[in-house]
């Protein structure tokens, strides 16, 4: 079972090392991670998803709510929150294939934000599904790079997590 | 913030820090990043006692905070004296001991650069610490020193580390110190959650046979007023973890005993037929529950502790309460009726039956010195002694064979099982508690590890009496090797590595040899009226096993009897 966790961190040097090393230590998993500060310059956010039973998760964010640092955690259940995942993908791409890589492109909603003679780099934008079905499509012209800044996510509503 | 700010250097200001926090003696060791602050302790009066080894500072500090319920400081340099704490710092962070860890560091400057004496201490205990700072801005020590004290003695308390780098000690600050903390992230709980304690209070009166399991945050709370009160009222038995002895007395009719794989056979059973287990800031260490699936299997689980993280870590709790025992224990006992004796004889009856037919014993001295009997004896020479050990068979032997009447009174490692940590932590109880008489029960393997600190007592004249279960072997491990390796003894042999008497006079402390059962008595009585340092050799006979014994992974009610049979 995967879970999202929103984490509220102090803006400060070593935190990030601070929870990596909480997770390696206690050996959970962490299948993505995106820290970023938020409209709170001294408070940073981090989204993390976890991958274990409802033990599992329960202890790990019992153990972050221990760190000094970890202001508030939150697992956003999947129901209550939105996710998204920002993608770069650098695709091969020739005179012969270009109006069909656009053409995904917009199904997708995605951008195309470079272009040069022989790729293409398209931002695309969605939860984990969305970007694995671009990723899919595209892969028969060539992926030359691809980059994903991992899951971020907020509650949906007003309430804050 | 006070009115009064004064202009000084940073080490000026880490001393006037350490003058707020009342602290009245650091364990410490010089170094070239911290000549400046040593330069300041100098000039001032606070008590320094020099060790002859870092690692001894940490755990003099942690001994310290154990005899005192004070924080425990220590102070190390850069680099290999940072590095050097490692151990004691682990240590504290395992038993949950309050300390401040103060380092050395190199110039702001210089660090990364892999400077002379550089190691990156932070980043070395992050994973042992509470939590740790490196300081970047010398007008932030006092912030940071204050933060440190509190976060270390306060919620579940642990080691502190702070990292000085030197260029920090020399700047000027206006100094002023705050008058609170404001940590954003941290905010223990100490008042139990009223539902709960009710919930907690309707199960106790519903259970016919409960046991009360009490860890070292009984001791961490400065709960053991409250614990006897409470037991008392509800007539129900106790048995303390390795590190919550003494937090209960152990005369007491309702005392059980230590549980787990060298525990009481009585308060094993006691566990495995109670029908609710009451656990006090203990944490269900394997050593205590063995194998986990068939602990405590016909009880309901009720868990009182400050860490909400302990809570169904190791087994699904049904009723956890999270604060601090102290108050628990005392709501508790306001919304739980009292249950009289009479009420609760069925149960104490089968317990006092245990009681007798599975007694701690040991077959007598017909064939030499037996560790057990010393332990009664230092018993009977001094009953209200500070036991310090260090990790093995004597540990065990003295947390089954010393009879403690006051809480802060048996000063082991139990977390971490630090051989060495003893002695240096003796040192620390002495230094925090100099009426009390203070015993290392310690072994010859595991003295051998910090032996070094004579020096430190000798010069300091902290008179600590060391007395060695000297066997010949690293014995607990030559235990296991005899039971579980057909007796393959690799590389626990040991014996006549030294002469302990003569390494005592050589150091200028008092050596005493003793081989036999008669020369016990005589023995201890010299070492309490020497006023000196002693070390006793106590040439005990060398293939003596610590009985009872769960082996590892077993069930708790899976006992071998290994005493000696003639």
């Amino acid at each position: 079972m995967r879970h999202t966790l929103a984490v509220l961190v102090e803006n400060k040097f070593g935190v990030l090392s601070r929870v990596a090393g909480l997770f390696a230590r206690r050996g959970y998993n962490i299948d993505s991670l995106a820290v970023g500060v938020t409209e709170d310059p001294n408070i940073s956010r981090m989204t993390l998803v976890v991958r274990g039973d409802d033990h599992v998760v329960e202890q790990v964010g019992k153990q972050l709510n221990k760190l000094i640092d970890v202001i508030r955690v939150t697992d956003l259940g999947a129901d209550e929150s939105v996710e998204r995942e920002l993608a770069l993908i650098k695709v091969k791409s020739d005179k012969d294939t270009r109006a069909e890589i656009i053409q995904i492109v917009d199904i997708f909603r995605a951008r195309i934000i470079d272009v040069a003679s022989k790729s293409i780099i398209i931002e695309v934008t969605g939860d984990e599904e969305k970007i694995a079905a671009i990723e899919k499509l595209l892969k028969p012209f060539g992926i030359k790079e691809l980059v994903r800044t991992g899951r971020i996510a907020l509650t949906r509503g007003s309430k804050s997590s | 913030m006070s009115e009064n700010t004064r202009k000084m250097t940073g080490a000026r200001a880490i001393i006037e820090c350490l003058y707020e926090e009342n602290v009245e003696v650091i364990f410490g060791y010089p170094g070239g990043v911290l000549l400046h602050i040593y330069d300041e302790i100098y000039k001032s009066d606070l008590k320094h006692i020099l060790v002859r080894h870092e690692q001894a500072a940490a755990h003099a500090a942690e001994g310290y905070a154990r005899a005192t319920g004070k924080v425990g400081v220590c102070l190390a340099t850069s680099g290999p004296g940072a590095t050097n704490l490692v151990t004691g710092i682990a240590n504290a962070y395992m038993d949950s001991i309050p300390m401040v860890a103060l380092t050395g560091q190199v110039p702001r400057s210089m660090i990364g650069n892999d400077a002379f004496q550089e190691a990156n201490i932070t980043g070395i205990t992050m994973p042992i610490t509470k939590h740790n700072y490196l300081v970047q801005d010398a007008k932030d020590l006092p912030r940071i020193i204050k933060e440190a004290f509190h976060i270390a003695s306060t919620g579940r308390p642990g080691p502190v580390l702070i990292d000085l780098p030197k260029d920090i000690t020399t700047e000027e600050i206006e100094f002023s110190y705050p008058d609170e903390v404001d940590l954003k992230g941290y905010k223990p709980t100490y008042k139990g959650n009223l539902q709960q304690v009710k919930r907690a209070a309707s199960a106790i009166e519903k259970a016919h046979q409960p046991l009360i399991y009490a860890g070292g945050g009984i001791l961490g709370s400065n709960a053991s007023e409250e614990l006897l009160q409470f037991a008392e009222h509800i007539q129900t038995p106790v048995t303390t973890t390795l590190t919550g002895i003494g937090g209960f007395p152990t005369q007491h009719p309702l005392y059980v005993g230590m549980p787990g794989m060298h525990g009481t056979k009585y308060a094993n059973y006691a566990i495995q037929e109670c029908d609710l287990l009451i656990a006090v800031g203990a944490r269900f260490d394997d050593r205590v529950t063995g194998k986990l699936a068939s602990f405590a299997p016909n009880a309901k689980i009720l868990h009182i502790d400050i860490d909400p993280a302990e809570i169904s870590k190791n087994i699904t709790v049904d009723i956890p309460i999270v604060g601090d025992a102290k108050n628990i224990l005392a709501s508790l006992y306001k919304y739980v009726k009292p249950v009289e004796k009479e009420n609760r004889k069925e149960w104490l009856d089968r317990i006092e039956g245990w009681k007798k037919s599975y007694p701690l014993h040991y077959v007598g001295e017909q064939d030499g010195l037996k560790p057990q009997y010393i332990i009664e004896q230092i018993y009977e020479a001094c009953k209200d002694a500070i036991i310090v050990t260090e990790v093995g068979q004597h540990q065990m032997w003295a947390a089954q064979y010393y009879k403690f009447s006051q809480p802060r009174s048996f000063i082991t490692s139990g977390g971490l099982g630090t051989m060495g940590y003893g002695y240096p932590a003796s040192i620390g109880a002495k230094v925090g508690k100099p009426d009390r008489v203070v015993f290392n029960i310690a072994g010859d393997g595991s003295f051998q590890m910090n032996s070094q600190e004579i020096a430190t007592a000798v010069q300091n004249d902290i008179p600590v009496i060391v007395a060695i279960m000297n066997n010949g072997y690293l014995g607990m491990v030559r235990q296991w090797q005899e039971l579980f390796f057909e007796k393959r003894y690799s590389h626990t042999c040991i014996r006549d590595s030294v002469d302990f008497v003569k390494l005592a006079e050589a150091y200028g402390a008092v050596g005493i040899r003793v081989e036999k059962t008669s020369e016990v008595k005589p023995a201890l009585e010299k070492a309490m009226n020497s006023g000196k340092p002693v070390i006793i050799d106590f040439v005990v006979e060398c293939e003596e096993n610590v009985s009872p014994m769960v082996p590892a992974g077993a069930p708790i009610n899976e006992i071998l009897d290994l005493e000696r049979k003639e």
